[in-house]
């Protein structure tokens, strides 16, 4: 690992002062993705500030249907909230199967949204959600945030501080991880929201990340059902194929990944 | 820059470069040795410690973030040479190891999962113990009798 300057921020204002200072400054939140791209040398900040003293980025908070979720709030943490879990169950499923004990008890979901990994789980939730990511700078709406590969709407220097949704009435997550990583190899997430709207979200499978599917959520809106699935084309133009599956397979897997979310 | 932290019960402290990892500062500044380092993509989970009673890899954390924290390594569960830790017990009679490389964490990370369980009032199957050693990987052993270990191990570690 290059040499770096190690400072812990107690507040998200704190944080930005001290990334707005640094020359090349990088945000230390869970450190799962971070500590081994710094660790193989393909990341060298000048400074790095770790968020695990804010106090103003943690917590779950749920009022009524509407949940937030602070930016340094651990993948295990949203597995085990128990209200988090009688009200919106996909999403505390989706973070109890995010790689293994060690890394849900450090990493979060704020680093995991900053990063978007093409086959990060948590994308896919904040996409088919419609949820809001708030910022040091602003609040994003999730169909504006995603941009594709490890790229997002985030600025230089900006930091995310909270995810906010309504909880949807029916939900849930379906993923085939990597038997290695246990990332997802495909991972669809489906939501219908109090109105009858309905969304539907991919990750894993993409070569621009995670995106949402317009013919799966044509077919659920009209019929909220497995069988809805089996009519429905998927596309292989602009899926992954790489030596765990080409894009046919992939194409198959998202339908498949979506009837396990139908349940 | 100093960091301080309580490992295995005892303040330590040390002055070392800010991109130390925990998993050297345990084993370079401080000489406690048991706890391994098997990659350097953080899959293994030989690394594996509590920090503030939860298990982490050390590989994968500066040790600046546990300043002031609370760490347990392998070396902290026996109280002395001939009293081990139930877990440490059950992975010697149920021959849970063979090169021993992978146990300091895989004993770690069993502890943990044990004791997350039992505040939880869940019951630890078989199945939920693979699943939970998802982030262990061992190259000798075929996991069968670690998994019997852990399995015994639960169930003498009732007061814990
Ligand atoms: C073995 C292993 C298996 C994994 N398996 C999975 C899996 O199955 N599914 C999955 O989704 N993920 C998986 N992950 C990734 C894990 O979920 C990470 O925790 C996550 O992607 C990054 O979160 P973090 O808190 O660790 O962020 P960090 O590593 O600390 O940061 C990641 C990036 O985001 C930036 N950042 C962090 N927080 C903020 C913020 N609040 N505002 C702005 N920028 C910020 C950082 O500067 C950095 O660039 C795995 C990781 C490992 C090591
Ligand atoms: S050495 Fe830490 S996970 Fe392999
Ligand atoms: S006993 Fe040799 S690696 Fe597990």
């Amino acid at each position: 690992m290059y040499e770096t300057n190690f400072h812990k921020a107690a507040t998200a204002q704190e944080a930005a002062a001290l990334l707005n200072a640094s020359e090349d400054g990088k945000i230390l939140a869970g450190g799962q993705t971070l500590i081994p791209t710094m660790k193989q040398r393909l990341a060298d900040p000048t400074d790095v500030i770790d968020l695990s003293g804010a106090a103003d980025l943690r917590g779950i908070n749920i009022s009524g249907d509407q949940v937030t979720i602070g930016a340094m709030v651990t993948h295990a943490e949203v597995a085990g909230h128990a209200a988090l879990a009688a009200l919106c169950p996909s999403i505390s499923q989706l973070a109890a199967n995010i790689g293994d004990p060690s890394v849900r008890h450090r990493g979060t979901i704020g680093g995991s949204l900053a990063n978007n990994d093409p086959a990060a789980d948590y994308p896919a939730a904040v996409l088919a959600l419609n949820a809001r990511i708030r910022t040091s700078l602003r609040e994003i709406a999730a169909d504006d945030y995603f941009e594709g590969m490890f790229t997002t709407a985030l600025e230089d220097h900006e930091i995310i501080t909270a995810i906010s949704f309504t909880a949807p009435t029916q939900g849930g997550y379906g993923k085939f991880p990597n038997p290695a990583s246990r990332y997802a190899m495909a991972g669809v997430f489906v939501a219908k929201s109090a109105d009858g709207t309905v969304r539907v979200a991919v990750t894993g499978a993409s070569e621009d990340g995670v995106h949402r599917h317009g013919g799966l959520e044509a077919a659920l809106s009209a019929d909220w059902s497995a069988s809805a699935v089996d009519g429905v084309e998927i596309s292989s133009d602009g899926l992954l194929s790489d030596l765990h599956g080409n894009a046919e397979y992939r194409a198959n897997l998202i339908k498949v990944m979506t009837k396990r979310a139908l349940g | 820059m100093k960091i301080a932290m309580t490992v295995n019960g005892k303040s330590v402290s040390r002055d070392v470069a800010d991109n130390t990892l925990l998993v050297e500062y345990i084993r370079d500044n401080l000489r406690l040795t048991g706890t391994h380092v098997g990659c350097d993509t953080s899959q293994c989970g030989a690394c594996v410690v509590h920090v503030d009673g939860k298990a982490m890899k050390s590989c994968t954390m500066l040790a600046a973030s546990a300043e002031g924290a609370a760490v347990t390594t392998v070396e902290g569960l026996a109280k002395s040479k001939d009293d081990l830790h139930p877990m440490q017990v059950a992975f010697k009679e149920n021959h849970g190891l063979q090169c021993g490389f992978c146990t300091p964490g895989m004993i770690m990370t069993a502890t943990d999962m044990v004791a997350r369980y039992q505040l939880e009032g869940k019951t630890l199957t078989e199945e939920s113990i693979r699943h939970e050693l998802e982030g262990n990987i061992c190259r000798c052993t075929g996991y069968h009798n670690i998994v019997k270990s852990i399995a015994d191990g639960a169930s003498k570690m009732t007061s814990v």
